[in-house]
């Protein structure tokens, strides 16, 4: 997988060809820097790690620091690495969207899905509820019902679904397309939603 | 609206021509209709009772009485479907959104016309 670190801007819908709407998500995409470059010999496999996102030299650490200065760059808030990338690019070298992308390609994009707290089973998992508020029912429609059975095994079984702290976890979108490259501002249309609060960082991958 | 989107906007939305118009008038969109590989336009006159949104996402929408019920239709304005406007007649109304046409039928459903007085 190459691909280039970015950020959500937001959402938005245009019309395609035919007329339709469709909706949109706009990501700033890039530039990227080249924070190292792992190969063959030392590292067993090539791969490139790409900076994005200034960040103040008092948040970074010391190693980090010593890292970016390595490449030649300033401190980088989000670090990734892609491996497959078929453009040569050495220590220091920056990426930009239209090198990566192009219009019709399809990406996948990885990023932190919202915080929702916690939350009740209906809507962490999605579990109907009891459905019936009448037949005798009393505080039970968004309710679970049963876990397990009694006396055998006596126990409630591992990876149960129940309530818990739902999202901001890493969350991939897979087969999203490419709707539009605007390499000037670093932007990519993509089509469709992806995971993350607006101004979140995100992984776009092809 | 982040200037990314509104520079988006820009760039993915055909450049728009008609004529200004508001929550009130009365105006006749000509809609093109594509049935197989056949394309027509059909006319959609009606009172416009809420224009929404922003950018490329605006949309208005546009109210008639047609046999007795009354016909809502939503157009977004930079639908490329859209052939053309016309401002028939300027309504003039104290709201930006006229649901309130929605409870009223016949006499009491009409607008008053906006007069320009000629100096």
């Amino acid at each position: 997988m190459n691909g280039l670190i970015g950020k959500k801007i937001g959402m938005t819908s245009v019309f395609d060809g035919t007329g339709k709407r469709v909706a949109c998500t706009v990501v700033e995409a890039g530039p990227c820097v080249v924070t190292q470059v792992k190969n063959e010999e030392s590292d067993g496999y090539y791969s490139l790690q790409l900076g994005y996102g200034e960040a103040k030299e008092k948040n970074t650490s010391n190693p980090m620091l010593g890292h970016f200065s390595n490449a030649k760059t300033t401190p980088k808030r989000k670090l990734a690495e892609f491996r497959d990338f078929d453009i040569d690019k050495q220590l220091g070298d920056r990426i930009t969207v239209e090198e990566v992308f192009a219009e019709g390609d399809v990406v996948n994009v990885i990023g932190t899905s919202k915080g929702k707290g916690f939350q009740g089973v209906v809507k962490r998992h999605g579990f109907g509820g009891v459905g019936q508020a009448t037949h005798g029912q009393h505080n039970r429609q968004r309710a679970p019902g049963s876990i397990g059975a009694a006396s055998y095994p006596s126990k409630v079984v591992k990876g149960m679904k129940m309530a818990g702290r739902t999202g901001g976890k890493r969350v991939k979108t897979i087969n999203l397309s490419v709707v539009k490259v605007f390499a000037d501002k670093n932007l990519i249309l993509i089509k469709g939603a992806i995971p993350g609060p607006k101004g979140s960082f995100v992984i776009v991958e092809k | 609206m982040s200037d990314a989107i509104n520079y988006v906007h820009e760039q993915m939305s055909k450049q728009i021509d008609f004529p200004d118009f508001k929550a009130g008038d009365n105006i006749a969109i000509s809609y093109k209709i594509i049935e197989g590989s056949k394309e027509r336009i059909q006319q959609f006159k009606g009172d416009v009772i809420k224009i929404k949104g922003e950018g490329g996402s605006k949309t208005f929408t546009v109210r008639k009485m047609s046999n007795g019920v009354g016909v809502e239709r939503i157009f977004p304005l930079n639908s490329p479907n859209i052939d053309g406007i016309k401002v028939l007649k300027r309504g003039k109304v104290r709201r930006s959104k006229l649901y309130y046409l929605r409870d009223l039928v016949g006499k009491k459903a009409r607008i008053k016309e906006r007069k320009f007085i000629k100096k």
